[in-house]
């Protein structure tokens, strides 16, 4: 399962990230690396073994359905690279 | 005696009965700061005229006898990576340049109504990623017990900023070893909670699963205190416990009577260096001396850690990171200066893409592509899922040990403190950085690293303590224990 | 009538296949992960918080009610509730979903394997039954505007209704044309209505239906099937039964010309163009699909025991389906009346059953919900629960008609004013000069009619009944509070014993 150069630039379209020429090159490197590396769980026989996603053996956290304060409309667009009055402002979507 | 050497506990004290002010103490802090912050740049932003401000206020109010908080007039460091209302946080990331949460973090909360005085943000690891602090945006910082070595990190602002005595208490966050790898390097105490000991909150998420934040500082009772303020529910954190909080600060000095131990045989393989293999077996000598029993004990998956990490981690990272997209918040490229190479893609495609690129540096692309690609499709079940499946194996190996002895003592790192630049080209030896301290993380259980010797060349060594889940009361009792026996705690850089 | 097969004019005979994904707007006051209010139409981006705008740091909450809610909804649908479910998150940029990932279920949702039955007031899907795959909760998107008036390629990003709880119920491939899929989606808006746990207004999209539609063509080769195409924006429920009769024309032609089948190619998305009445393809990115589902890690499951499961069962109350028996089987209402009364909803049926029982006549008590209710209703646009009159206020009003003192049509004047001016039914009739006549005051006026008009009694008496409505117009003309029928009957008599 080696990795290979056209690859790591579907995975930078799905990731959303412009990666130039080299950048491709050293992340194919990298990447390939890494992705060794972690192959020797392979070893691990995990046949019978229940994945662990959560270590806190906690379940239904619940709220209420009690209306709390907003934040007004001014901090929710205080961050924002680009609005207007009332929105934020994004490239258009098709 | 300068008032800045003397613990937070001792100085709470002080201030208590009026022997100090907080401003007196403030101001020690930010002269110091003002002295030597140009050589470690341990903070990306100061506070200095709102923590005076702040400070001031303590005083009048306890002078007209208020009730006041725990922490009433302390100075403490935060991370930058806990949300702060109306103080620019940036993760050390180009991607949040500029932005100004409108809200707190629990700890952050908690820290304001313990009356601390909130005097800057440290520098970080961007996103928490790295195990030097060179991935920051913003400046390297230096380890102050030699300023060519890094700090360790990704809290290495926090470590840096308590080792060069720039504050008393410091929040970190450790995600693989973030609080205890610096704590180590530095020569200070970093406690990692046990997951959902405290709030997330606030706190911009890594990989959600194995972040927790926790408190840095001079020595281990300081570290109960902070830990008393941190700690506890919240029900704005699914996954905070609602678990008894200990009377850590009552019971920090109180010595444990029969301790087990336990030594993991697969902790003092090729890779640890000497002098840290010597201190730690140093200090297991020294809790012997103190009563404790030795057990060797086995974690046949130790040592997948890292394997085990490396997926987990950067597959929460690619989902979390998603929202720093140049829509709602921080940075967006100008699309007219934006990499034209792909005109096929949308404007809103490219607006996306070429943000995130500028945004984000290499580590932080690296771990982002690194958790995409595992999850797409047709990779999901051989990465992702046989990374959850190891790391109940991991928690098993935890689970069986703790039925056989109270606390795990082992090594922080396998090396001191390294020159700055030494492993930035190999992300792989970078990585190993956190050999010791990710299956914690994984796990779920709490660990600490207290100070236990200092190399010949001047640099300190820590040694690790971990415990089962919610026993961090344990943990920093057997900490103390260790810190009443030696004076490595009291060890602080020339520079 | 499983698989009606349509036999194209010189074609080849093919069946339709039609599933619906339905995205349903859970009524709860706040979001599916913050306590933000869920109000509909308020001003952009006034109804966010740290968690729905997806700040760095902030974290999600589950809402109980919108849990609840959508239990209850699963049972009635006869979904089996999954003791332990979980969340997680389906990754995807877009610029109203400001996470970048949409919190929702994907392996183990809350609830799988439910179903309903269509109906037809002409029974023309003879109760046929639509299975459901699953139900999940989930969170909605914000809005995204494309900004005409600043003429640049711009759009404007509301996040008001992000986080807002959805329940997506996906069906089994089901159904066999347009009519039984508009048939599903109508039964379900009225379980949706009929539990209270949605507005289900298509309008204001808190009911939104995509529709999965292939064509099953037999060839001389065997069955093929067409590539499936899933329709979105779909407003109305006509739209969705024209939606997918234009998209079951156009994968014949063009299966006639490319032979394409299922396989052949990714499942498409076509936009409905409600105003050229044609599918339209949409813009798709090739890694679209690739969602890189996980388990939410800032989310717990949760485990639900049989005891809650039972417990919400028993919230459930009246569904469409029980209450259709109930009018036809015990009130003996006709199809249309009974389709009327409960189309109308849960209140409109608990009035009927009321007034039902207060005047104890189904069949009055229907005509009279069928039609002055609805009528004044849908003049005045209000709801029953708006309605001026009590079902015990119109039952005394339908006494006087029992009664003979008043007739149907006088019933509807002495009506009119009851709604105009909110009196009882008996001060109405006594401020129109309405009253009852003595019943020996009509004999005596009848008796005088048949003496004083010879040649109509002549024309009863040779064979023409219709000739004694003279007799009743004279008999108004001297007493208005006559009744006619009474007029007709008496005078009829008296004729008989002449
Ligand atoms: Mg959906
Ligand atoms: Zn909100």
């Amino acid at each position: 399962m080696a990795l290979t150069r056209d690859d790591v630039e579907k995975v930078s379209l799905l990731a959303r990230l412009q990666l130039t020429d080299d950048e491709l090159n050293s992340m194919t490197e990298h990447l390939s690396q890494i992705i060794q590396y972690v192959h020797q769980l392979d070893e691990i026989n995990t046949d019978d073994v229940a994945p662990l996603a959560h270590t806190l053996d906690i379940t239904n956290v619940l709220a209420d359905d009690v209306v709390a304060d907003c934040l007004s409309r001014e901090a929710a667009l205080q961050n924002a690279p680009q609005r207007d009055e009332e929105c934020f402002r994004v490239p258009a979507v098709l | 005696m300068s008032i800045i050497s003397k613990s937070a506990t001792q100085q709470r004290e002080m201030l208590r009965t009026g022997e100090l002010t907080s401003v007196e103490l403030t101001t020690a802090y930010l002269e110091q700061i003002k002295s030597r912050e140009s050589a470690v740049k341990a903070f990306v932003h100061l506070d200095e005229q709102q923590a005076l401000d702040a400070a001031q206020q303590i005083d009048t109010r306890r002078a007209a006898g208020e009730p006041l908080g725990d922490l009433a007039g302390i100075p403490v460091a935060v991370k930058d990576n806990l949300c702060s209302e109306g103080v620019p946080t940036t993760c050390a990331s180009k991607i949040l340049s500029g932005f100004i949460p409108p809200y707190d973090a629990t700890v952050v909360a908690k820290l304001k109504t313990a009356d601390a005085i909130l005097i800057g943000r440290t520098n970080m690891d961007e996103f928490a990623m790295g195990s030097s602090t060179e991935n920051s945006s913003i400046q390297v910082t230096s380890n102050p017990w030699n300023l060519q070595c890094i700090p360790g990190g990704s809290s290495g602002g926090s470590a840096a900023c308590i080792a060069a005595g720039f504050a008393p208490l410091a929040l970190g966050s450790d995600t693989g070893g973030s609080i205890r790898q610096p704590a180590a390097l530095c020569g200070i105490v970093g406690l990692k909670p046990s997951y959902g000991r405290v709030s997330r909150y606030g706190l911009v998420a890594f990989a959600s699963s194995l972040d927790q934040i926790g408190p840095m500082t001079g020595n281990v009772e300081d570290a109960a205190l902070l830990l008393q303020v941190l700690a506890g529910h919240d029900s704005h954190d699914s996954t905070s416990a609602d678990v008894t909080v200990d009377g850590y600060v009552e019971n920090v000095t109180q010595p444990l009577s029969g301790l087990t131990l336990g030594v993991v045989d697969e902790h003092y393989g090729d890779g640890l260096e000497a002098e840290i293999k010597s201190s730690v077996e140093e200090a297991i000598r020294v809790y012997e001396s103190l009563g404790a029993t030795i057990k060797h004990i086995e974690m046949p998956h130790a040592s997948y850690g890292i394997a085990t990490y490396y997926i987990i981690a950067p597959c929460e990272a690619s989902s979390n990171l998603a929202r720093f997209d140049g829509a709602h918040y921080g940075h967006r490229a100008d699309p007219s200066t934006s990499d034209q190479t792909s005109t096929s893609e949308d404007a809103l495609t490219r607006m996306y893409r070429s943000s995130r690129a500028a945004g984000f540096g290499d580590e932080v692309k690296r771990r982002i592509m690194l958790g995409t690609y595992a999850l797409s499709e047709g990779y999901y079940d051989a990465f992702y899922l046989k990374a959850l499946k190891v790391r109940r194996l991991i928690r098993q190996d935890y689970d069986n040990a703790f039925k056989d002895v109270d606390l795990l003592i082992g090594p922080v790192t396998a090396c001191s403190a390294f020159k700055q630049g030494e492993k930035t080209a190999d992300p792989m030896a970078m990585y190993m950085e956190d050999l010791f301290t990710v299956t914690a993380n994984l796990a779920g259980v709490a660990g600490i690293s207290i100070p236990c010797g200092l190399t010949d060349a001047g640099l300190p060594i820590g040694v690790q303590l971990q415990s089962a889940p919610f026993q961090e009361d344990k943990l920093l009792r057997a900490a103390y224990m260790f810190q009443h026996a030696t004076d490595w705690h009291q060890r602080r850089p020339e520079f | 009538m499983s698989s009606p097969e349509t036999q194209p004019m010189g074609g080849t005979p093919y069946a339709v296949v039609v599933g619906l994904e339905v995205h349903v707007q859970l009524k709860t006051n706040t979001k599916l992960f913050c306590r933000c209010p869920t109000t509909f139409g308020q001003p952009p981006n006034t109804q966010t918080c740290p968690v729905c705008l997806g700040l760095p740091g902030s974290l999600p909450v589950m809402n109980r009610h919108a849990f609840e809610l959508s239990m209850k909804t699963a049972l009635a649908l006869n979904c089996t509730i999954p003791y332990f479910t979980k969340w997680d998150r389906k990754n995807y940029f877009y610029p109203d979903l400001p996470k970048g990932y949409q919190t929702s279920q994907f392996d183990l949702p809350m609830s799988e394997h439910g179903h309903l039955n269509i109906f037809s007031e002409n029974d023309e899907f003879a109760d046929k039954q639509i299975r459901i795959l699953r139900a999940h909760l989930e969170e909605d998107a914000g809005k995204s505007m494309h900004d005409e008036a600043a003429g640049v390629a711009d759009s404007r990003i509301d996040l008001n209704r992000t986080g807002t709880p959805l329940l997506e119920i996906v069906s089994e491939p089901d159904m066999r044309s347009a009519a039984e899929a508009k048939a599903y989606l109508q039964e379900l808006r009225l379980i949706l209505l009929y539990l209270g746990v949605s507005d289900c207004n298509m309008q204001e999209g808190s009911l939104r239906c995509d529709a999965n539609v292939n064509l099953h063509i037999d060839t001389p080769a065997g069955t093929i099937a067409t590539p499936i195409v899933e329709i979105k924006n779909m407003n109305s429920f006509r739209a969705v039964q024209r939606g997918i009769e234009f998209e079951v024309g156009r994968q014949y032609t063009l299966w006639q010309k490319d032979k394409q089948v299922l396989g052949d190619m990714p499942k498409q998305t076509r936009g409905w163009d409600e105003g050229a009445q044609v599918t339209r393809a949409q813009r798709e990115k090739e890694e679209s699909s690739d969602y890189r589902y996980f388990p939410c890690p800032d989310l717990v499951p949760v485990v639900v025991t049989d005891e809650e499961i039972q417990a919400m069962q028993q919230q459930i109350g009246t569904l469409p389906a029980s209450l259709r028996k109930q009018l036809l089987d015990d009130h003996q209402l006709t199809a249309h009346t009974s389709a009327v009364i409960v189309n109308q909803g849960l209140g409109f049926a608990d009035y009927f059953l009321a007034l039902a029982t207060a005047i104890d006549d189904s069949r009055l008590a229907g005509n009279w919900m069928q039609g002055e209710v609805l009528r004044i209703l849908n003049e005045q646009e209000q709801t029953i629960q708006q309605f001026k009159l009590s079902a015990a206020e119109l039952g005394e009003l339908l006494k006087f008609i029992q009664s003979g003192d008043l007739d149907n049509s006088k019933a509807k004047d002495v009506f009119a004013v009851m709604i105009e001016s909110g009196q009882s039914a008996a001060d109405v009739m006594a401020e129109l000069g309405i009253e009852k006549v003595d019943s020996s005051q009509l004999e005596e006026l009848c008796q005088r009619l048949v003496d004083n008009n010879p040649k109509i009694v002549a024309d009863v008496q040779s064979g023409n009944p219709k000739a004694v409505g003279a007799l009743i117009g004279q008999a108004r003309k001297e007493n208005s509070n006559v009744d006619p029928g009474q007029v007709r009957q008496i005078c009829l008599a008296l004729i008989e014993k002449l």
